[in-house]
């Protein structure tokens, strides 16, 4: 399965290092305890400028999905059918990502049911983030 | 070409809550409108048929029909977005690569793109346009710069032209999309094959919806989609109307192919070539103009709400829909039982349920869409719901939504005439505006 490769600026250029070293990690307030996921230069809540990164445990549920049969990019069109699912992490609901759900048949995603991290390589050394359903 | 202003119109936007009734209501009406053939694409041949010709031809439409000569006009709004190509890299234009003709079709203004310099230099008698801003949005937010623009006397008879190409290619396969790296905001959503279009984010919204409020998104939607099909094949000039397709049920829509399931085929707007045109005036101007004028009520711009993370939620949607709705009630002074005809925007079929729980209009809140779209959602009966067929009943062309609530006002829609009101509705609410756009604009045949 090939996918789109992330290029990093200098703002996600932490957070994909992290994903390299399977690490996941949300951009954290200095100044109130927001939590925020992708980053951003400022934080949504408060405006503050000072913003830290904080390592997440990998734990989630399943919001919602769709099924891709004809979709835009190229280089995913051999793999149609698949499954684009929305995944809350555990420790701050109002964050979401979205997964492809590797092992779990198309149109079959039960929503509500728990999700665990795993990270795949998308091109020489460098990782993306996905999730899997909890055995 | 005798522009003394092409730069960047700013500041015409009413994109927050709180900036009250519109304070140049009665200032500013519609008073024109034309529309093109609708054809799937263009054939590369017929010189009559090309973007830039079916631009003229609805420019001159639009004239007709308000009775003005190309003198008149001291405006000319013209967008220069193409709709196949903005993410879409070879499919929106003609060249490079292919072979240019004559002039005036020896560049890419005519074929793909049209501005004020192309059809003042094509179209003799437009010679005292003194308005032509560079910078257009498309069409929800363009309505609301016109509108502006005459009520802020930088024009009075102001010309608005709107289009919307197709040529050969898959729709927005190209450029971008092409590519094996995901770059800026796509590092977030391309890897998992997300947010390559509205309907990606949309999709997953409407699933949630359905999760909430229940039944399937097909008993959901299947009914406004075939309603908008009706509708839209009692335009004279839409793609089905001219292309003798569709006249959609229910079994068509749920056998369709999915494209991003639940959503079929049928949940997308088709692309076309067709160019639309609309003519807008000060009071004074308008009081002598064939047509009945239909004023302003209100425009706005900008978003509202907002996304805290990857993906809007289903709350997110409606709180933002629900803003938005507040912000064109305030600015029109309406309120929803004042609406009469109502035309939101349909380019994705799920925008529907969204966008008329945001408004309530004829009393529908969150999670009861299902059954007004199951009851008598017709333009004869009670709740006559996007009269106009909206882009899902005559092709992306991103009109109908104001073509239908002008005719609606003037009583001049035909077979689509509601019937409320015995047939005189006063008030309308059109828009193009996808997702948490607050492009919308209000008009009414009541002087204010």
């Amino acid at each position: 399965m090939s996918k789109l490769i992330p290029i990093p600026d200098e703002l996600s250029q932490p957070f994909w290092d992290a994903i390299n070293e399977r690490r996941l990690i949300v951009q954290q307030c200095a100044d109130c305890p927001t939590l925020q996921y992708p980053p951003r230069p400022t934080c949504q809540d408060c405006g503050s400028g000072t913003l830290g990164w904080k390592e997440v445990e990998g734990k989630g549920h399943i919001l919602s999905f769709f099924v891709v049969y004809d979709g835009r990019y190229q280089v995913r069109i051999p793999d149609q059918p698949y499954n684009v699912a929305i995944v809350t992490l555990d420790e701050e609901p109002l964050i979401n990502f979205y997964a492809n759900l590797p092992g779990t048949p198309v149109k079959e995603v039960p929503i509500g049911a728990p999700v665990e991290l795993i990270f795949e390589e998308v091109a020489p050394g460098q990782l993306i983030h996905d999730w899997k359903l909890v055995e | 070409m005798t522009t003394d202003f092409t730069g960047e119109y700013t500041g015409y936007r009413r994109d927050k809550p709180g900036l009250g009734l519109w304070p140049h209501q009665g200032k500013v009406a519609i008073v024109g409108w034309g529309m093109s053939p609708v054809d799937r694409r263009w054939d590369g041949v017929s010189m009559d048929k090309t973007y830039g010709a079916y631009g003229m031809l609805a420019i001159q439409q639009a004239l007709d029909d308000a009775g003005v000569s190309r003198g008149e006009v001291d405006g000319m709004l013209v967008c220069p977005e193409t709709g196949a190509g903005a993410t879409g890299g070879s499919s929106a234009d003609w060249g490079p690569y292919r072979q240019y003709f004559e002039p005036p079709y020896d560049t890419e203004y005519g074929l793909s793109r049209l501005n004020a310099k192309w059809i003042i230099d094509n179209m003799p008698g437009f010679d005292n346009v003194k308005f032509a801003p560079s910078n257009v949005p498309s069409i929800g937010e363009q309505m609301g710069m016109t509108a502006q623009a005459v009520a802020d006397g930088h024009c009075e008879v102001a010309l608005l032209v709107y289009g919307m190409n197709n040529f050969e290619g898959r729709y927005r396969h190209g450029g971008e999309n092409a590519s094996p790296e995901a770059r800026g905001n796509r590092q977030w959503n391309a890897p998992w094959s997300s947010g390559d279009g509205l309907q990606l984010t949309g999709a997953i919204t409407i699933q949630q919806y359905c999760a909430r409020y229940g039944g399937t998104f097909e008993e959901l939607i299947a009914p406004a989609v075939i309603n908008e099909h009706r509708n839209g094949l009692m335009h004279s000039w839409g793609f089905y109307t001219l292309h003798g397709e569709s006249g959609l049920t229910f079994e068509d829509y749920v056998n369709a192919r999915p494209v991003l399931w639940p959503c079929r085929i049928w949940d997308c707007d088709r692309p076309v070539n067709a160019v639309g045109a609309f003519l807008f005036a000060t009071a004074e101007r308008a009081k002598d103009m064939k047509q009945q004028p239909l004023w302003v009520l209100n425009h706005n711009g900008g978003q509202g709400g907002t996304v805290r993370s990857s993906q809007e939620t289903l709350d997110e949607s409606e709180e933002a829909r629900a803003q938005v709705a507040s912000m064109v009630y305030e600015g029109s002074g309406l309120h929803a039982e004042d609406v009469d005809i109502f035309n939101p925007y349909d380019g994705y079929s799920f925008f529907l349920p969204l966008t008329l729980e945001g408004f309530q209009w004829h009393g529908v809140k969150k999670g009861e869409s299902q059954a007004f779209f199951n009851g008598d959602i017709s333009v004869e009966g009670p709740h006559p719901f996007t009269p106009g067929g909206g882009n899902l009943g005559v092709g992306r062309t991103r009109t109908a939504m104001y073509i239908d609530s002008i005719e609606q006002l003037r009583g001049q829609a035909g077979d689509r005439q509601v019937t409320i009101k015995n047939g005189r509705p006063e008030t309308a609410i059109c828009a193009f505006a996808p997702a948490r756009s607050a492009a919308y604009i209000v008009l009414s045949n009541a002087t204010p």
